[in-house]
């Protein structure tokens, strides 16, 4: 019973992270491909996370698990800034 | 008999999860290929490291070897890194 939950959990995490994707094939702009991004890195990799989770039956594993995801989210967010400052600086400077 | 059945149907639906995350990677890949810009080359590499982490998990409770999950730390710690150089040496050039 749990293992379908876990699958069900995983493969919803893979429906955002194909979405994210297209998302970053098709938008028009940096700004908007940053936006489909983020979907895919916080909300596709946290359940593909929590599918994983329920499947490990090591509780150290767990424990590490969440941690490389709260690691995975700051370094996005921090990312997704730097990159859009320097597209933002870059735009500025073509004015 | 239905511990092993259910044990199957979990392997072949982690194996197609794998090879949709492939697909992923791939759709990503080609947006760091034809991106105009190199900020569209930036976040195609962001989306090949959260897939990469995401690809090892799956490969982790699959093989089962749980190293992996060190293996997914380090490509998470390598990808920010990678951005954060990337973006400031543009900066420091002007």
């Amino acid at each position: 019973m749990i293992e379908i939950i876990a699958l069900l959990a995983i493969f919803c995490g893979l429906f955002f992270f194909l979405s994210g994707s297209i998302g970053l094939l098709r938008l028009p702009d940096i700004f908007s491909r940053l936006h489909a991004l983020a979907k895919a890195d916080n909300v596709g990799l946290a359940l593909v996370t929590l599918g994983i989770i329920m499947l490990e039956p090591d509780l150290f594993n767990d424990i590490k698990l969440v941690i490389i995801w709260l690691l995975v989210m700051a370094a996005s967010a921090i990312s997704s800034h730097l990159v859009a400052r320097h597209a933002l600086r870059e735009n500025r400077d073509n004015d | 008999m239905t511990d092993t059945s259910s044990t199957s149907i979990v392997t072949v639906a982690l194996l197609v999860a794998l090879n949709l995350l492939m697909l992923s990677l791939l759709i990503g890949l080609v947006r760091a290929w034809i991106g105009p810009k190199i900020e569209d080359r930036y976040s195609a590499i962001l989306l090949l490291g959260t897939g990469g982490v995401a690809i090892l998990f799956i490969l982790a409770i699959l093989l089962p070897l749980a190293a992996l999950y060190d293996v997914a730390l380090v490509l998470a710690l390598l990808a920010i890194v990678g951005t954060v150089a990337l973006t400031r040496s543009e900066k420091s050039d002007d």
